[in-house]
């Protein structure tokens, strides 16, 4: 293992024009894709927002006595869909109504809106037909006169939503899958590089394992180190959207990591099909 | 030590390399293998080492059999094998030393061992004032000498060389030939290819003539070394 090491490490010392390339290959790749996965983090994001503003909104009638709408309130925010559940009465109507359009604020006179009952949805409930069906379900109310959620705006935001993720799907696989090739590639330079030396390791009996190692350990170094570039990179990228042109969401830690990993796995598994390719044919 | 029985070689683009070969290695025996180029002289070699499988036939070195070996085998057979080759194989960017400790480093030999070991090995082949100099730095001579001191890091049974003075000059050539009769005389064997018909009649050594894959003459069981008309005849017509 010590060997292997050290082997693997002289590699980067023999050929550091080489190693650099892989390296720097690797980080762009991964750039590439982290830029596309910021976009993607960013698309959500901003989707998450527009969502958190789906609700519900049950028009109470005239008259309903506050014993009928608390019963109601308990019964809907017992719904598992229910995220938030609270009723506006006529006052608050009026307050909001004058607060949101100030210059039509003489217009409202005390009376004219009625109280309602406004339910948020928890994320995951927030499609077209789970909307729909909540609202049928408190439409069951006696004391209810009308019920309205944006039918329509809630069915656009469900497609854009739809298109978003399967497009990030799609484009994010062709970006994953590009990169391995190109990764792949860049690796598998470095193993035609080494082919005399592999071929003499098998000539003086080293077994195909002590063979692959140091392919291993240099492959796993230079996908890690191309992953953590190309999170400095798009770090980079990030503060100057957000200096110059808007402001955008990084990766938390976490994906940052994972970030770093899949470039140590592609390395890992680059250098691995390499040798592993290259040893079958020798 | 080394047997051919009924030893055929295929190839998919050129065809037979060899047909019927069949002979024998002793422990401790130096043979050289001749015949004009192409005459299936370096298959025979390959054969030896594993690195071909025969397509008919078995061949057998230190109790391994071509029939029934997994890929395992093939490492543990090459520790108790030297290969030389004619273009010598040395790492350029390491030197003398490091090309001689890698055929123990890689075979896992404890670090402790090495150096002593590989000053043996340079004294033997009489390179110990070249440890630190690169291959490019020494002569094709000197070149060779390192690769025969890898070859017997791992003290083989016996070298396999594949035409090792054929980028040699005469003088060099001499050297080379008599420090692969100094380890046969310490009892390694050495099976040996050449075209170097003056080196194999100088010798007296056992020779297996092979001609268009077939052995056409064994001086073990044909008696004695064959005189150079026929031999010459072969490779002009090659």
């Amino acid at each position: 293992m010590r060997l292997a090491v050290r082997e693997a490490l002289l590699a980067f010392r023999r050929a550091p024009m080489l190693s650099a390339l892989s390296i720097t290959t690797i980080a762009f790749s991964l750039f590439a894709f982290g830029l596309f996965g910021l976009v993607a983090l960013n698309i959500r994001n901003a989707l998450r927002t527009v969502e958190d503003r789906v609700e519900i909104r049950a028009f109470v009638a005239d008259g309903t006595g506050a014993e009928a709408t608390g019963a109601a309130l308990g019964d809907i925010g017992a719904f598992p869909e229910a995220a938030s559940v609270r009723l506006v009465t006529q006052a608050q109507a009026l307050d909001r109504a004058r607060l949101e359009l100030g210059e039509f604020s003489d217009v409202f006179e005390e009376g004219i809106l009625p109280a309602s009952i406004e339910l948020r949805l928890k994320p995951g409930f927030r499609d077209p037909a789970t909307v729909r069906a909540v609202a049928k379900r408190i439409d069951v109310y006696d004391f209810i006169d009308d019920i309205r959620f944006g039918e329509e705006w809630v069915e656009k935001l469900h497609r854009l939503r739809n298109i978003a993720t399967l497009a990030g799907l799609s484009l994010g696989l062709t970006f994953a899958i590009v990169a391995i090739i190109i990764i792949g590639s860049t690796i598998r330079m470095a193993v035609m590089a080494r082919s005399r030396e592999i071929a003499i390791m098998r000539l003086v009996g080293a077994t195909n394992g002590f063979i692959r190692a140091p392919f291993l350990i240099e492959g796993f170094l230079k996908g890690t180190l191309g992953g953590l570039l190309a999170l400095v990179l798009a770090w980079v990228a990030v503060a100057v959207i957000n200096r110059f042109v808007v402001q955008a969401a990084f990766f938390d830690s976490w994906m940052g990591a994972v970030g770093v990993l899949a470039g140590a796995s592609i390395g890992l598994a680059g250098s691995a099909l390499s040798v592993g390719r290259h040893l079958k044919r020798v | 030590m080394i047997r051919f029985s009924h030893v055929h070689k295929l190839f998919a683009r050129t065809g037979a390399a060899l047909q019927d070969v069949s002979f024998q290695v002793n422990k401790g025996e130096f043979v050289f293998i001749t015949g004009p180029s192409g005459a299936g002289k370096s298959t025979i070699l390959k054969l030896c080492f594993f690195e071909e499988r025969p397509s008919k036939g078995e061949v057998k070195v230190y109790g391994l059999s071509s029939a029934a070996f997994g890929p395992a085998d093939v490492p543990r057979l090459r520790r108790r094998l030297g290969i030389v080759f004619q273009d010598f194989r040395l790492l350029e960017d390491r030197n003398v030393e490091a090309n001689v400790a890698f055929a123990l480093e890689v075979t896992g030999t404890p670090p402790s061992q090495i150096a002593p070991r590989v000053s043996r090995l340079l004294a033997q082949v009489g390179l110990s004032a070249k440890a630190t100099a690169l291959p490019q730095e020494l002569s094709g001579g000197e070149q060779q000498r390192v690769a025969i001191a890898r070859a017997l890091a791992n003290d083989p049974v016996a070298l396999v060389a594949d035409e090792p003075t054929g980028n040699l000059d005469e003088r060099a050539t001499r050297g080379i030939f008599q420090l692969f009769r100094d380890i046969n005389s310490n009892g390694t064997a050495v099976l040996m290819a050449t075209h170097d018909l003056d080196l194999v009649r100088r010798s007296g050594c056992r020779t297996i003539e092979v001609n268009r894959g077939q052995v056409v003459f064994d001086s073990a069981s044909d008696g004695g070394f064959r005189p150079s008309g026929p031999l010459d005849a072969t490779e002009d017509n090659a």
